[in-house]
């Protein structure tokens, strides 16, 4: 080991926990995932994000071993698992559903799997002994399935994976059965149980607000592609194209139609300029474009001096939230929403100065739909 | 602000009246009452007679009660009526036919929910294909196959015996029970068999540990079909097997079409009841086991 130079060993620590290579799934004739590759490092909280049907439980599926590839690779633990049964692959997996057998007790669930794998006695009363105090589900213990809540009910699924003891938990929506702030409470405890046990995740979801506070990185799928790959904050700042912009944050992104010349965006009358906006591409050429702005990018008020671009609009609609206002307004001709403190008084009708930075904003090629 | 409760509500309130005499009501029960008296009447008929001496029933009463109540006609029925040569009444038949019934209800719906766990869960190759040509089988007329069964029965030298008559049940109950297994593991939630999957079960402990213990309604459906069927047979009876291993049904036929001296109509009433007997326990006792299942297999969420 010693004969290694640094770097080398520097990767061997930082081994992937789950390499997909150049995966194909098909059922019959449609392509459900397509040359998909993704690398997942040790101790990464991944989240699948996109909307319904892109392939997203196909793809967890595949990872589990529930469903059998087309083409291509798995690797969890250095160890191609491409034909391994889902018991022998070191993976955990809780479900929408939960899943949990009806006619064991919570006991019986969390036990099944280990007996399966015939571990001794005392070894699985001292799993299911931790994994019940970590979740808080010890009273449950003797209950069946039927007489828990939706909560407990998913607790106790969580339950069944962690006391498996691998190194790969795989979540496929695992709260969206669940009420509004049930919901946020066990995102809060998934998130803890993620900072204790240090194991990798991958977690499934189309809820935006779950993707960006769980996640490590966020993978956005669509079409059984892998759309962009990157941090919350990366994909929030700088999406890799107009769905993705379009896809993440709430409310969602305004775009302008226009076209890029000489340094400014033209769009109707207005010229915004783009001093200080960081192109991929740095000798990108003039042309057709579309601007993104996010509604919560927008200013008002006293700031509106500092700001780079202002322009003046009239009030819409006004949709209070309690602690936003989202205020509708219409610049060079295309709908436009800003948000606005919850506090700030407007009226429909009112004239309003907006400000806004364009090195927050995103500009897209208008025919590729690709970052510029 | 007015105060409500000094102003007495007014108009329709409350759980809305219903005529009981209503035209829907009186259709509803005419038609439950007449449909009731329908199929009770015979069997009070039945009853009554076989529980009458034969100088009674001469008298032609067929619905009076009887003056004077004998279980002569049971016995006689159960073990001495005449089927031809043997006089030992329906006793052998019964036997007979728990040989038959028991064997068969229990080794059809075993492969029965096995295959339809299979085809259900495990999709093979050509899984669709087999289950097509299954289904297909329910639609032949059994009277097709009835001679080339009695050749092949006659080649593994089944035939004639209880064990060929078991196969030939086992068989014939395939198609429907399969079709019904197989739709109701596939109405079970598909990610409880992964959860199963991931927690390192294999085939048969999916089957004996999470399917079977969810299926007590489709089994007691099962065994409440086949049982009656294969108890009510009376074709499979009479061609594959003989004299000796004669169903019940069978028997009852030959106790009732004897030619010899009077006809004695209490001992075939008796006889005909005891036949029923079997399927409808059947039905009272895995009536109330069925709804009991499906109560107990209903986990909400
Ligand atoms: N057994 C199947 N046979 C054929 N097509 C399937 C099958 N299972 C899934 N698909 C298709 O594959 C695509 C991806 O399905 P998948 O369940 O992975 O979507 P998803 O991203 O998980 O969506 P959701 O957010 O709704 O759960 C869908 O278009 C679906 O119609
Ligand atoms: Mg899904």
């Amino acid at each position: 080991m010693a004969l290694l130079p640094a770097r080398l060993r520097v990767e061997k620590i930082m081994k992937n926990s789950v390499e997909i290579k150049n995966l194909d799934l098909q059922f019959g004739s449609v392509k459900v995932l397509q040359d998909l590759n993704l690398d997942i490092g040790k101790g990464e909280f991944l989240v699948l994000l996109g909307s319904s049907g892109c392939g997203k439980s196909t793809l967890l599926n595949c990872i589990a071993g529930l469903l059998d590839v087309s083409g291509g690779q798995i690797h969890i633990n250095d160890r191609n698992v491409t034909w391994a049964e889902p018991s022998d692959r070191g993976i955990g997996m809780v479900f929408q559903s939960y899943a949990l057998y009806p006619q064991m007790t919570v006991e019986g669930n969390l036990s099944f799997g280990l007996k399966n794998a015939k571990l001794p006695k005392p070894e699985i009363a001292k799993r299911i002994k931790q994994a019940s105090e970590v979740l808080q589900i010890e009273p449950l213990l003797k209950r069946k399935p039927a007489a828990l809540s939706g909560g407990q009910r998913q607790r106790v699924a969580i339950g069944r994976a962690l006391v498996r003891d691998v190194d790969v938990f795989l979540f496929d929506e695992p709260l969206s059965n669940l009420d509004a702030k049930l919901r946020a409470d066990l995102r809060v405890e998934i998130k803890r149980l993620h900072h204790k046990l240090q194991n990798t995740m991958i977690y499934v979801t189309h809820d935006q607000i779950e993707a960006m506070t769980l996640a490590d990185r966020i993978a956005i799928m669509r079409g059984g592609q892998i759309m962009q790959l990157g941090s919350p904050a990366e994909i929030y700042g700088r999406p890799i194209n107009k769905y993705v912009a379009d896809f993440i944050g709430s409310p969602s992104m305004n775009f302008l139609d226009g076209h890029v010349e000489n340094g400014t965006f033209e769009v109707g009358d207005l010229s915004i300029p783009l001093d200080g906006y960081e192109f991929v591409d740095a000798s990108a050429t003039d042309g057709p474009a579309t601007m993104g702005i996010r509604p919560e990018h927008v200013v008002t008020g006293e700031l509106v001096e500092s700001a780079p671009f202002q322009v003046n609009v009239e009030v819409n609609l006004i949709e209070p939230t309690g602690s936003d206002t989202l205020v509708d307004c219409e610049v060079a001709g295309h709908h436009f929403r800003v948000r606005m403190d919850g506090q700030s008084r407007v009226s429909v009708g009112e004239k309003l100065r907006l400000g806004f930075a364009p090195t927050r904003a995103s500009l897209f090629d208008a025919n590729t739909e690709l970052r510029l | 602000m007015t105060d409500t409760s000094l102003t007495p509500l007014t108009g329709p309130q409350g759980p809305k009246p219903r005529k009981s005499f209503s035209r829907r009501n009186i259709f509803l029960y005419g038609t439950l009452i007449t449909i009731t008296l329908f199929y009770a009447l015979p069997l009070y008929v039945m009853f009554v007679t076989s529980l009458k001496g034969m100088p009674e029933i001469r008298l032609g009463n067929i619905f009076s009660p009887p003056l004077e109540v004998t279980f002569q006609p049971w016995v006689k029925a159960w073990s001495q009526a005449c089927t031809g040569l043997t006089c030992n009444g329906l006793s052998t038949g019964f036997w007979n036919s728990v040989q038959i019934t028991i064997p068969s209800v229990i080794l059809s719906i075993i492969i029965a929910s096995v295959n339809g766990y299979a085809l259900s869960n495990w999709k093979f190759k050509g899984a669709d294909a087999f289950f097509t040509i299954l289904i297909f089988g329910a639609f032949i007329p059994y009277q097709v196959m009835l001679y080339p069964i009695v050749i092949m029965l006659r080649e593994i030298g089944l035939y004639g015996s209880l064990g060929g008559l078991v196969l030939v049940h086992t068989v014939f109950g395939m198609p429907i029970l399969t079709l019904l297994f197989r739709n109701y593991f596939t109405s079970l939630p598909e990610e409880l068999f992964k959860a199963a999957r991931v927690d390192g079960a294999g085939f048969w402990a999916i089957y004996t540990k999470i399917m079977v213990p969810m299926s007590l309604p489709i089994f007691t459906v099962a065994v409440i079909l086949q049982v009656t069927g294969i108890w009510n047979d009376f074709l499979f009876g009479v061609v594959y097997t003989s004299p000796d291993n004669y169903p019940m049904t069978v028997s009852l036929n030959n106790i009732v079409n004897s030619t010899q001296g009077v006809k004695e109509y209490n001992v075939n009433m008796a006889a005909t009841i005891l036949t029923g007997l079997v399927p409808l326990s059947i039905y009272f006792v895995s009536g109330r086991l069925f709804v009991r299942g499906i109560a107990a297999g209903a986990v909400k969420g």
